[in-house]
């Protein structure tokens, strides 16, 4: 059986050769042997752009979401907005080049970046450990907290109100692990997806709901009779630019130009234009923006 | 005739959802800016992976199911490795491999479209192999064996005896692959290709704060757009095997 498998696996490699060679495929080189010999990359990894040769090009090759409002979708006319990409507009403006959006999927998020098919990952990526051994995070964008909405009439404002309450969440959330693991008085009702969570919530078989603050905040502004009481609690995980693993050039130079940024206020002038039309004046924009890549907890 | 009835039924169904969705101007966003347009765009791509793929797979099929037809026990085991290997691999997985595995292994930076139509290619031929197979095969022996005693060539009894007799076996298995393959085509926009159904679905995402609501209209319309291109494939066949009846 394992002998007909590498068999087949040879096979299809044959194929595929057969079939590429057969196909007029441009073929990018980029990382140069002499470049990916001095990284000392792992044998068969893919290569990647350096500052220089993107310059060179024209051209910042950007993954970002495409459905994923307000963060990174497309506009009615067809045009790619939202938080991230008015960021990676800017990167591409002051690097002197155009951008070129590429739609992402949350599944293949690194393997685009580490593969050197886009040069910057900019779709609303949450740094993690476990990623971060794949690719090379920026410093962080944005932060994403806990937030807990309530009706307005019975307004939850901490977490000592929650005591002896019911509060909804979402199977296998950020937020059933916060709140299993350091508020045990609360008492949870589980549900699986999203939608049943909110329905659970408008029809009072809770007192709150939570979960991510940007999503809470989101759909509070759109249910009225909500608010979110709680807009920032526990752990909060930082979003950031990635690249591949090793391309510290383009690294460096992500990170000085968010410190350069810091100093402009930009990211608030991205909430401004991106998140306050959905957010509503009532979000203190420091709790999702992050400037200069200093996240502090507030 | 029935089965077109039972088309009519949904299409006319489906045109009411269409109307209650345009009275919560759910359908009218399809016309703001020029949604519509890119909407038409996607489904453009659509067509263009699947029919390109459909087009290259029917030939290179027919020759691997002759391929497969062949005593040779070394054709016969590569044949059986590489068709086996095709069906029980997903699609999915298949895209991945070619779109980011090429990357990898040979530093090759193939665009997505190309490697979905490579994919779908390898899929077809070995999917529609298959059906050549069992086509060729399930001619019975005697269908030789007369053509033989009337004096016809090999060559004579494969043109005029075998090959039509095959295509009509063969008809409802292509198309049946065919509307399979402008369906599958939506796994592509995991490689990055907006096709129809990603155009639709950023729709939907864009307006989600304003109308939250308009997903049902909107996936409608989708569904009605993979119709249009699946119902002229399917009548084409429906022509053929009339006209080749006995």
């Amino acid at each position: 059986m394992k002998k007909s498998m590498a068999a087949a696996v040879f096979l299809s490699a044959l194929l595929l050769a057969g079939a590429l060679s057969g196909c007029a495929s441009q073929s990018e080189k980029t990382g140069s042997s002499a470049q990916s010999a001095a990284e000392g990359k792992k044998e068969g990894s893919a290569s990647f752009r350096t500052v220089e040769e993107i310059r060179n090009s024209g051209v910042i090759r950007i993954g970002v979401f495409t459905d994923k409002a307000p963060f990174g979708y497309i506009d009615s006319k067809g045009e790619n907005q939202g938080y991230d990409v008015f960021y990676a507009r800017r990167i591409a403006e002051d690097l002197g080049v155009k951008a070129e959006f590429t739609s992402l999927d949350p599944a293949s998020r690194v393997e685009y970046v580490s593969t050197g098919k886009i040069d910057i990952t900019l779709a609303n990526f949450t740094v993690t450990k476990e990623r971060a051994e794949q690719v090379d995070f920026a410093l962080p964008y944005m932060k994403v907290a806990l937030g807990v909405v309530s009706p307005e009439d019975k307004e939850i404002k901490s977490v000592e109100e929650l005591k002896g309450k019911t509060l909804i969440i979402a199977k296998g959330t950020t937020a059933e692990t916060y709140f299993e693991k350091n508020h045990p008085e609360v008492k949870l009702q589980k549900y699986d997806a999203y939608a049943d969570a909110y329905n659970a919530l408008l029809d009072g078989r809770g007192d709150a709901f939570s979960t991510d603050n940007t999503e809470v905040i989101a759909w509070a502004k759109t249910n009225p009779g909500y608010v979110v009481g709680i807009e920032t609690l526990g752990d909060y995980d930082t979003i950031a630019a990635a690249v591949a693993k090793g391309n510290t050039e383009l690294l460096d130079f992500l990170n000085e130009e968010i410190r350069a940024l810091g100093k402009e206020n930009f990211f608030h002038k991205d909430y401004e234009e991106t998140l306050k039309p959905v957010f509503g004046d009532d979000t203190d924009p420091d709790s999702i923006v992050v400037e200069g890549g200093e996240a502090v907890k507030n | 005739m029935r089965a077109s009835a039972i088309e009519l039924f949904s299409l006319s169904s489906l045109l009411s959802l269409q109307n209650t969705g345009g009275r919560e101007r759910g359908i009218g966003i399809l016309f703001d800016g020029n949604n519509f347009e890119r909407l038409m765009g996607g489904l453009f791509v659509t067509i263009r992976i699947s029919l390109l793929s459909a087009a290259l797979s029917l030939p290179l099929g027919i020759l691997f199911g002759m391929l497969m037809t062949r005593r040779n026990p070394l054709t016969k085991a590569l044949s059986r490795i590489y068709l086996d290997f095709i069906r029980i691999m997903p699609q999915l997985v298949l895209l991945f491999l070619v779109y980011f595995g090429t990357a990898r292994a040979f530093a090759l930076s193939l665009s997505g479209e190309l490697s979905a139509v490579i994919v779908f290619v390898l899929w077809g031929t070995a999917e529609l192999g298959d059906l050549v197979r069992g086509a060729l095969v399930s001619i019975p022996r005697i269908q030789y064996e007369s053509a033989a005693a009337l004096g016809l060539t090999p060559l004579q009894t494969a043109f005029f005896i075998i090959i039509p007799q095959t295509v009509r076996r063969l008809i409802p298995l292509a198309i049946n692959l065919v509307t399979r393959m402008v369906k599958t085509s939506s796994l592509v926009v995991l490689i990055g290709v907006v096709e129809v159904l990603k155009t639709g679905q950023q729709i939907i995402d864009a307006n989600r704060f304003r109308y939250p609501t308009a997903a049902l209209p909107i996936y409608g319309v989708i569904f009605l757009l993979y119709f249009l291109v699946c119902w002229p494939i399917s009548l084409f066949a429906g022509c053929l095997e009339k006209r080749w009846r006995d």
